[in-house]
């Protein structure tokens, strides 16, 4: 018989733009401020009280509803900033809707992160009790599990070693091990497989496909990867913009999902909130050009390519020094490509423009989804950062235009010659 | 195993089910304090010495400044037990009102990733300085045997009443600044200045009798009350006054009543804004 586990009844999320952008608010700014250009503080301070300044509202997520049976595992997939984490944290009321209603029948635990309170001077043995109790596990149930966590994690030699002189991949498997022997009825996963190596994510995901078989737990799985969606979930909720776009059967969703292409996606980073700064100067689009200068809407093996990084300034002032630098990660936990302080060049820009990356080799990456993270700065500022900016899909490509597609991960151009004598 | 129903909804306010839910996370109560009593005297070399030394050079500073020096009266009591007994319950006081105050912001990637009944963070950051607190006592014992006082047993009944008053004072008050200082990060700068101020109307190194008429006002801030009903019952300097008791208690409760309210109207934003 399948009985409703979760029932989310109309949530929806605000958040508050400029409420977000000062990271945090110190009075000591706020009177330096004050100090520096007191006529337009006092202007400002007036627009505020009077109510003219309008507030950027942003709503994560709209109108969500959604029914969930027990013993089913759900993936939520969707581009990034599509409201997926949100909705995790609803759900595992780290915060709270603005609107609406979930019933949950069931203990629930999240997990959203592995390892979370570990503490580095502690021994292993010491933050297993700890995250255990921080996870929401009784002494009683850590201390029934205790053995198997720590044989499923490898550790047992350096179990009372502080987890700072751990490996991170020992860290990450101690960590996901409490984790994985928790007993709730919901358990909530976000993107956390994205780290420690793949052999310990393949015995993570057949760790978490046993649970559900054999104890009819039910599992709502947040991943970029793809593959684990398939793997794991019977059905598939796809977000867009903060809403349900679709609810069915994993492969359909998927297959969807993939024809939504980012690279010509009405470009929403002006209003992402997963960056870090953006207070004065901010990244505002991206695409991806060919070397005549035409957009594309998909990326090849072995084309020739710029990048192309729109920016504002927000109070309208010239920039001096601006440099942008980016960095790629392939399935969303393997660096392929990372900036480097050395390579960034920098300009005295305008208020607001375009900041364009030749890349002068052709694209040696091959097929394969990838993650974009940017960064700008001005001068030795960095100004603002997004994480995980997009994924986009590398396509197979005709290499040297000979009709071979070269089947490697990367590829290097090359020019051979013959030395005699 | 028993079923558990959530509901989840925009508003919450404190309610019973608050208590409820603490005590069903009382492991975690405990793993949170005694995480950082293990933490704070790690990789020190006389680890939990320090929670002696802070105390007793400060007593030992006050008595020859302002003893010695400055000829404070103390009722007739040796000027360094008696400021030690005041110094006891004010830093506790003091060390737990700063704990609880940069609790959540010291804690928020944990915060920002798992779900807990949040009052558990104030409680163990109150919790941790209690212990700082028992162990300082031993000088205190100490020092009672070397000067030669002996407790009546009405003073050893009202002890722990008086740790619980400050206790709750710690924390009602912490409650407040803690959720301030989610969203203002200067509390944590202008607290160590205020509890500077604080020490001077508390009577820390004076006694509350060198304030005469204006004491009843000082006993608004609980720890007046505490302080002399401590050293009332312990030195026998004075009668215990109750009246003043009753009023530090009172006071205590408002702030603890608000404190939670406040906390709790705030706590449904700490994930987004922390």
């Amino acid at each position: 018989m399948t009985t409703p586990i979760i029932k989310i009844n109309n949530i929806s999320k605000k958040y508050d733009i400029t409420h977000q952008q000062g990271g945090y608010v110190a009075l000591r700014d706020v009177i330096t401020n004050a100090f520096k250009n007191p006529l337009k503080f006092a202007k400002h301070k007036a627009k505020k009280v009077l109510g003219r300044i309008s507030k950027e509202e942003f709503w994560a997520l709209k109108d969500i509803n959604l029914t969930i049976n027990k013993g089913e595992v759900i993936g939520i997939i969707g581009s990034n900033g599509a409201g997926k984490s949100t909705l995790l944290k609803i759900l595992s009321q780290i915060t709270f809707p603005t609107t609406g209603e979930i019933e949950i029948n069931g203990r629930v635990a999240s997990l959203l992160e592995v390892g979370t309170g570990f503490h580095p001077e502690l021994t292993g043995r010491e933050n297993i009790f700890l995250n255990g109790a921080i996870i929401g596990m009784t002494t009683k149930e850590i201390i029934k599990k205790f053995d198997q966590i720590i044989e499923f994690a490898g550790v047992q030699k350096f179990i009372d070693t502080p987890v700072k002189r751990y490996s991170s991949g020992m860290y990450v498997r101690l960590a996901f091990s409490v984790a994985a022997h928790m007993e709730p009825d919901v358990l909530l996963v976000d993107e956390v497989l994205a780290v420690g190596d793949t052999a310990f994510q393949k015995k993570c995901l057949g760790k978490m496909d046993e649970v559900t078989k054999t104890a009819g737990r039910t599992i709502l799985f947040v991943s970029h990867n793809m593959e684990a969606v398939k793997n794991l979930c019977h059905k598939c909720v796809l977000l867009e913009n903060g809403e349900i776009k679709m609810f069915d059967e994993t492969e359909k969703v998927i297959t969807r999902y993939l024809q939504n292409n980012p690279l010509t996606q009405d470009n929403t980073l002006k209003k992402r909130r997963d960056r870090k700064g953006g207070e004065k100067i901010r990244l505002t689009s991206f695409h991806v050009e060919d070397h005549d200068g035409k957009k594309v809407d998909a990326i090849r093996f072995g084309g020739k390519y710029s990048f192309c990084f729109g920016y504002e300034s927000l109070d309208n002032q010239p920039i001096n020094n601006l440099g942008c630098a980016f960095s790629i990660n392939k399935d969303s936990n393997q660096l392929v490509f990372n900036w480097t302080k050395h390579t960034k060049q920098s300009f005295d820009a305008p208020p607001k423009g375009i900041l364009k990356c030749q890349l002068k080799q052709k694209m040696p990456l091959g097929e394969g989804l990838y993650d974009l993270a940017v960064n700008l700065w001005a001068g030795d500022e960095r100004v603002d950062y997004i994480h995980n900016l997009l994924t986009f899909e590398i396509k197979k490509g005709d290499f040297y235009n000979n009709g071979v597609y070269i089947k490697s991960p990367v590829h290097l151009e090359q020019d051979w010659s013959l030395n005699t004598g | 195993m028993k079923k558990k129903k959530t509901i989840i909804k925009p508003q919450k306010t404190f309610s019973f089910d608050d208590i409820r839910e603490i005590w069903a996370y009382k492991d975690l109560l405990y793993y949170f304090t005694w995480r950082d009593i293990k933490v704070r005297y790690k990789q020190t070399a006389i680890g939990v010495l320090w929670a002696l030394i802070q105390p007793v050079s400060t007593m030992i500073i006050f008595s020859v400044v302002f003893g010695n020096f400055a000829k404070i009266p103390s009722d007739g009591i040796p000027y360094p037990i008696f400021v030690y007994t005041g110094l006891l319950l004010w830093q506790f006081f003091s060390s737990s009102l700063g704990a609880v105050t940069s609790c959540l912001v010291g804690n928020q990637s944990i915060i920002t990733k798992v779900y807990f009944p949040r009052l558990i963070i104030p409680l163990s950051a109150t919790l941790t300085n209690l212990v700082d607190f028992a162990i300082a006592s031993v000088i205190l014992i100490i020092m009672m045997f070397y000067y030669g006082y002996v407790p009546n047993l009405l003073g050893i009944l009202i002890l722990p009443l008086l740790v619980l008053i400050s206790f709750l004072a710690a924390f009602g008050i912490g409650l407040f600044f803690a959720s301030l200082n989610v969203r203002y990060r200067d509390v944590r700068y202008a607290l160590p200045f205020v509890m500077r101020i604080m020490m001077y109307v508390t009577p820390v190194i004076y006694p509350a009798s060198m304030v005469g008429k204006y004491s009843k006002i000082l006993a608004i801030n609980p720890m007046t009350g505490v302080i002399k009903a401590a050293r009332a019952a312990l030195l026998g300097n004075a009668p215990i006054n109750w009246l003043l008791l009753i009023i530090s208690t009172a006071a205590c409760m408002i702030l603890v009543f608000f404190g939670l309210i406040y906390f709790k109207k705030t706590e449904r934003i700490f994930a987004d804004i922390v």
